[in-house]
């Protein structure tokens, strides 16, 4: 584990806002995200955590009203720049949501969906990236048989990690997850952790979550919010022993929220 | 028994005495309507109804001209309305989100959906047939056609509305441009809906007589030229039905049973086929 806040920063954001129309939903904010280190994004409902995870990506602009301003640096690119090429930039950042959004193909295709984007690939080497993608994300012995069934009909914790394994497969370098065990039973929870500890070798990972216990476990940093404010961010050890701000730990020890 | 409990059970048990009374009026009409069709129509179902045309009163035919005409006109309408039908309605969904120009449509849309289809036929009629001088099937077509475009538009846009959005981010998220996200994902989701509102175009069309009484008007002879008028069952069938010939009106009731038969199957069909899928997972 690193310490204090030596890390190599993958993301650095600063003076970073959101709105939505005319409501401010994140308050201007700097942070830096560490590569290849897991960081957790904790707080109460509606605090903002998922909207800043949105903005990295930039998924908010599907949607009219809905804007960011200051700046979110990857690599030494504004993320916000609006020259930026959008879909570039969301091969690099993946991103696995709270519900499992399999697409109405086969398995095999689900992955391929997204390789096909960019890179112009074999069949053979497509099939070696789906095997591999599916194998990263603990999934490739229960579908091997079963690559050309259509995604919706495997169970809630294999679909989302047939998500995963889609995200994964373009190789992105961030990887963006919005409470992916949220809708999976214990099981599966348990599984998707691990395999967080397991990509966060290759990928610099971002997490929302709703539970603490899972920040504690998966992450090394995390970051709370409150009412779109970022309170506290710093190693996950010492945010959940001893915080520096006293709404953490409220909010950690459960006399709030 | 707890009284609060016990007025529940019976205020219960009278709404779904009712709504079993309504149910069942409701088949019996349906039944009634079937059972006549069928009764007056399966005698004129003969070998003679597919190998002939329609005879003038008094000899021997059938209705293999109106049968011909009928499904050519069919088959061209939905050829050019649907995919009309399906990018208006996939750009209402996809993309119509500010602006005017959407709602628009829209509006333009559930007008053209409710037209009464005589209103389309006369307007065919005085675009089209009043300017060549000559009743057609092309005539005809397109006024079918014009009946398919709003069923299919509205069919397509309410699918593709119940596709979560959380699917479009999901495929945005990888990076793919919008046109792929609509054709391979969004449009691929709500296949089985926008295929049963093409066979609902279908049946619809497919009995229409209003609109191809101005345009295709009638043929008494085995024809396939869409530039001469056509043909076509419901045509026939308000003909022969109205004569004063019994031989016209047996030949009108086995017309009404096949128009019937075909509209069933073409259900059985799409539902077989991709009724079992739904939209969404």
């Amino acid at each position: 584990m690193d310490h204090s806040t030596a890390f190599a920063p993958k993301i650095k954001i600063h003076n970073l806002s959101f709105y939505y129309g005319s409501y401010q939903a994140l308050k201007p904010m700097a942070f830096e995200i560490p590569e290849n280190r897991v960081t957790a994004f904790i707080g109460p409902s509606g605090c903002g955590k998922s909207t800043l995870l949105r903005t990295f990506n930039r998924m908010y602009e599907l949607y009219p009203n809905q804007r960011a301003t200051g700046e979110i640096m990857m690599d030494g690119e504004n993320i916000l720049d609006p020259h930026q090429d959008l879909n570039m930039l969301r091969a690099k950042i993946g991103m696995v949501f709270q519900k499992p959004t399999p697409f109405p193909m086969s398995v095999f295709d689900n992955i391929v969906f997204g390789i096909k984007l960019y890179e112009n690939l074999s069949r053979r080497e497509l099939e070696e990236r789906v095997e591999w993608a599916l194998r990263k994300a603990a999934l490739w012995d229960e579908v091997k048989a079963i690559l050309n069934q259509s995604g919706t009909s495997l169970s809630g914790g294999q679909q989302q990690r047939l998500c995963i394994a889609r995200a994964i497969a373009v190789k992105p370098e961030v990887l963006l997850l919005d409470e992916p065990a949220s809708a999976l039973d214990p099981i599966s929870t348990a599984r998707i952790e691990e395999l967080i500890h397991e990509l966060k070798e290759d990928y610099t990972i971002a997490i929302v979550t709703h539970n603490m216990q899972q920040a504690a476990r998966v992450s090394d940093y995390t970051a709370y919010m409150y009412l779109g404010e970022l309170i506290e961010f710093g190693r996950t050890d010492e945010i959940f022993i001893k915080p520096k701000r006293k709404e953490t730990e409220d909010y950690i020890t459960g006399r709030f929220g | 028994m707890n009284p609060i409990y016990r007025r529940r059970r019976l205020v219960n048990a009278f709404n779904l005495f009712v709504s079993m009374l309504t149910v069942a009026f409701g088949l019996f009409v349906l039944a009634w309507i079937l059972w006549t069709l069928v009764n007056n129509g399966l005698q004129a179902i003969e070998l003679t109804i597919f190998m002939q045309s329609t005879p003038p009163p008094g000899s021997n035919g059938g209705l293999a001209n109106a049968i011909l005409g009928s499904f050519l006109m069919t088959l061209i309408a939905v050829l050019i309305g649907t995919p009309v039908g399906i990018l208006a309605g996939t750009y209402l969904a996809e993309y119509g989100r500010g602006g005017w120009l959407a709602p628009a449509t829209r509006f333009i849309n559930d007008i053209l959906l409710s037209a009464p289809s005589i209103v389309i036929g006369l307007f065919v009629y005085a675009v089209y047939v009043a300017n060549v001088r000559h009743f057609s099937g092309w005539a005809g077509t397109f006024a079918l056609s014009l009946i398919v475009i709003p069923v299919v538009l509205k069919t397509t846009e309410n699918m593709l509305r119940l596709i979560p959005n959380s699917l479009r981010e999901a495929a945005a998220a990888l990076g793919a441009p919008r046109w792929k996200i609509i054709t391979m994902v969004t449009l691929r989701a709500s296949r089985a809906g926008i295929i049963t509102g093409i066979l609902l175009a279908v049946a619809r069309i497919s009995g229409e007589t209003a609109p191809l009484l101005f345009t295709s008007l009638n043929n008494q002879f085995w024809s396939s030229n869409l530039n001469a008028p056509m043909a076509n069952l419901p045509v026939v069938i308000f003909q022969f039905a109205m004569s004063p010939y019994v031989d016209w009106q047996r030949l009108a009731w086995g017309g009404a049973l096949l128009i019937t038969v075909a509209v069933l199957i073409f259900n059985i069909i799409g539902r077989t086929l991709f009724g079992q899928k739904l939209p969404l997972q």
